[in-house]
């Protein structure tokens, strides 16, 4: 049979994307196509790499070796995460280092819910839980994603955040079970975590208007991944006893969830780098960045 | 240099690209595929090949019409009826 021909005009691009076509590296990419992968791509890497950081705070200070030791687990996975993506970044055109560079200096952004401090154990749990939750159900929708080579290493990442989900269930339940101290350090994390949650998914504009499900670089819009998360994490919430700190939070006769609007000016200051955290973490990163340097120096002189 | 990791789920099943990676030489480079794609046992196998040493073919041309040679170059459908109904009206 002859080869599939990925079209060379951007609307016959789009129109081929569009009807679930995928492209490698090597083929012909419109200009807006590529930035527009670069900036979700290496965002995701961003994610990924300050991910880690709230949890790493929690390393010594885990309640048993078992759970330092899953929490070190985590960490190697996502900081390899990072690795990857920023990998399929460069065959996309932007070194690693240049990613870094913006990183640190605030010109490339990273998801909002890693711009928060965490405060207790609860706040990892529910981190480890919800927030790993939000995220596998974005990372679900990349498994189809228009560009091959991402979806490809999204297998191995999708496949990694489902033990870290479970982890993060595990902790909850712990804490659940226990005293009635443990079982109120999760609820006020979750209501602290609640507002953040509902932001993660970015404002609610239809799908044919944002322009990274238009070039099908995600498969899924917004408000259909934050229904998505209310519809599988609700029921799972209360099941335990907790409360959900939105009294509007309700699931209509159709299916569809609402909910008190989230705070998109929020959003907007905690990703712009105005969060709680963002400065604090962004220094350490760029300590250890500037500190490793002779690392990469002797490894990757060849 | 860029080094494509193709990996093998399970004895006898196909090696699947999985991602790369970028490491100075294959000592370096099999130390880091073995960390993403072996760490918890996930893997029996993997192959690690510079990019460079890869022979790409994505261009296919059929001047010469090969559909003889493939299931969709026979239509059958057409003539199956008509022998059938042709060997109905013969025995009836």
């Amino acid at each position: 049979m002859a080869a599939v021909e990925v079209p060379r005009s951007e609307q016959a691009f789009l129109e081929y994307v569009q009807a679930g076509g995928q492209v490698e590296t090597t083929d012909w990419l419109p200009d807006d196509y590529r930035a527009k992968l670069v900036k979700f791509i290496e965002m995701h890497g961003n994610s990924e790499l300050m991910g880690v950081l709230p949890e790493r705070e929690w390393i010594l200070r885990a309640p048993t070796l078992q759970r330092k030791l899953a929490l070190t687990a985590k960490v190697q996975d996502e900081v390899g995460h990072a690795q990857l993506i920023y990998r399929v970044v460069e065959d996309l055109g932007k070194p690693r280092a240049r990613c870094l560079d913006d990183l640190i200096s605030g010109t490339s952004k990273f998801h909002n819910v890693f711009h928060y401090p965490t405060k207790t154990w609860g706040d990892v749990g529910v981190i480890a839980w919800l927030v790993d939750a939000a995220a596998i159900i974005s990372q679900k929708a990349l498994l189809k994603c228009s560009y091959a080579p991402y979806a490809r290493i999204m297998k191995k990442i999708c496949w990694e955040e489902s033990f870290h989900i479970l982890h993060g269930r595990d902790v909850i339940l712990a804490m659940v079970t226990g005293t009635p101290e443990q079982f109120g350090l999760v609820q006020e994390a979750l209501d602290r975590w609640w507002g953040p949650l509902m932001q993660f998914h970015g404002n609610p504009i239809p799908a044919d208007d944002d322009p990274m499900f238009r070039w099908r670089i995600k498969s899924q819009g917004n408000e259909e991944a934050r229904q998505q998360f209310l519809d599988g994490y609700v029921p799972q919430i209360l099941e335990l006893g907790l409360t959900v700190p939105d009294p509007k939070l309700r699931k209509r006769d159709d299916g569809v969830w609402e909910y008190t609007e989230p705070d998109w000016d929020e959003l907007k200051s905690v990703v712009t780098g105005h969060g709680p955290r963002t400065a604090e973490r962004l220094a350490f990163r760029r300590r250890f960045i500037e500190q490793e340097q002779w690392v990469r120096d002797a490894l990757l002189v060849a | 240099m860029i080094w494509e990791i193709f990996r093998q789920d399970r004895k006898g099943q196909p090696f699947e690209h999985a991602g790369s990676v970028e490491a100075p030489d294959a000592e370096f480079a099999e130390a880091w595929a073995r960390e993403q794609y072996g760490r918890r046992g996930e893997s029996v196998a993997l192959w690690l090949a510079p990019r460079e040493a890869i022979h790409a073919v994505t261009e296919w041309s059929d001047e010469f019409d090969l559909k003889y040679r493939r299931v969709d170059g026979y239509s059958i459908k057409a003539r199956l009826k008509e022998a059938r109904e042709r060997a109905s009206a013969e025995s009836g």
